[in-house]
């Protein structure tokens, strides 16, 4: 019980402070990592790659699917389910309780210039921190366990079919904008044959 | 009750048929709402999103709690919400499921180890595309590159982060607003 309190607390903050859409949940997930070693580097990524190749918004589904994972490990499979439903509700009531105030002066708001420069200070922080993920979603991908921010460990530790799998697909990404999906089942193909 | 029930299902299919989130939900929301339902204009879904953007929170998430606000009142607003979350909710946990039996199996961690891979490309790529959106001024890109390795480096709550981010973009605003007059 006490643990359905805190995913749903932790998510409510998630719902609450992370502004400018699904992308932006995620310096929060990494965060929850730190503090309550719920899941690893690895086990978000995998939670991204399933929100992106899944229907609907990518901060629900992870929502959705850290909640069930986390509970259960806990509690086992099937009341997992309750962990998912208590992350998805805490993270969509804060939008839903400043959302049903905003749309009573929704002109106000749109034009309001603190909200404007409110928001020009967000965006940068919140770029910022994806970074920071970003960089050690690539350690952890090109690295596995090993990864740590030491250029020691760095060329010793790194897989080099992982990192030339890495460039090959930011090239392709960024030549050919195709839909994410296409992406993350050719890799996952080349890591099924090849195993990195 | 009927209109309720009808933005519960509208909105279902937008959460059960769009991949990938934001604006990838635009034509969906366009085919549901304008056209076959004329719940909304085209102009007002364009207003939700970019609120939707400045307001905390998913802007599929955001926009059918609009949509239904607009419509049918707290009632249409929480039919709204509900309806676009819940194929999320289904569909995940299944998945979630099937994948914890596999888990442990080699060829799906070697499959998942390329995925990963991939994973780090589109963040990669997210990173640079807000950056170039969101960081435009010397302002912005020191704002970045300090979160960064705030971020990085010292695991500093996200909470904390945007609320200084809030802070220091209204600080900025006026003091350049101050000094442009």
């Amino acid at each position: 019980m006490r643990l359905l309190l805190t995913l749903f607390f932790e998510f409510f903050k998630t719902g609450l402070f992370a502004v400018g859409g699904g992308l932006a949940t995620i310096p929060f997930l990494y965060n929850m990592i730190d503090k309550y070693q719920w899941f690893s580097d690895e086990v978000l990524g995998d939670m991204i790659a399933i929100s992106e190749s899944t229907p609907g918004p990518i901060g629900v589904n992870m929502a959705t699917y850290s909640g069930y994972h986390v509970f259960s490990l806990e509690y086992g499979t099937f009341l997992g389910m309750l962990g998912g439903i208590f992350t998805t509700f805490g993270l969509i009531l804060p939008s839903f309780i400043v959302i049903l105030f905003v749309s009573r002066m929704y002109q106000k708001f749109k034009e309001n210039r603190l909200v404007q420069s409110g928001f020009y200070g967000i965006r940068p922080v919140v770029v910022g921190m994806i970074g920071a993920t970003a960089v050690d979603m690539f350690l952890s991908a090109v690295m596995g366990d090993a990864a740590t921010l030491s250029f020691v460990n760095f060329f010793s530790d790194i897989k080099v079919g992982a990192l030339i799998l890495f460039v090959i697909l930011l090239i392709l990404t960024n030549k050919f904008k195709k839909h994410p999906i296409i992406y993350i089942i050719l890799a996952g193909v080349v890591g099924g044959i090849f195993k990195f | 009750m009927k209109v309720i029930w009808e933005l519960f299902v509208a909105f279902f299919k937008i959460g059960a048929f769009t991949f990938g989130g934001g604006y990838a939900m635009l034509p969906l929301i366009e085919k549901e709402i304008v056209e076959k339902r004329a719940y909304a204009t085209s102009e007002e879904i364009m207003d939700y999103f970019a609120i939707g953007q400045c307001t905390p929170g998913v802007i599929a998430v955001n926009t059918a709690t609009f949509v239904g606000h607009k419509k049918a009142g707290v009632k249409g607003a929480a039919a709204a919400t509900i309806g676009v979350v819940l194929p999320s909710v289904i569909i995940i946990t299944l998945l979630a499921m099937c994948l914890s039996f596999i888990y442990e199996y080699p060829v799906v961690q070697n499959v998942l180890s390329g995925i990963r891979i991939a994973v780090a490309v589109l963040i990669v790529n997210a990173v640079v595309s807000m950056f170039k959106k969101g960081c435009k001024d010397v302002f912005g890109i020191i704002l970045a590159v300090i979160s960064f390795l705030l971020f990085m480096i010292f695991s500093v709550s996200p909470v904390i982060m945007v609320v200084c981010g809030v802070v220091l973009g209204i600080l900025y605003t006026k003091i350049k607003g101050g000094n442009d007059r």
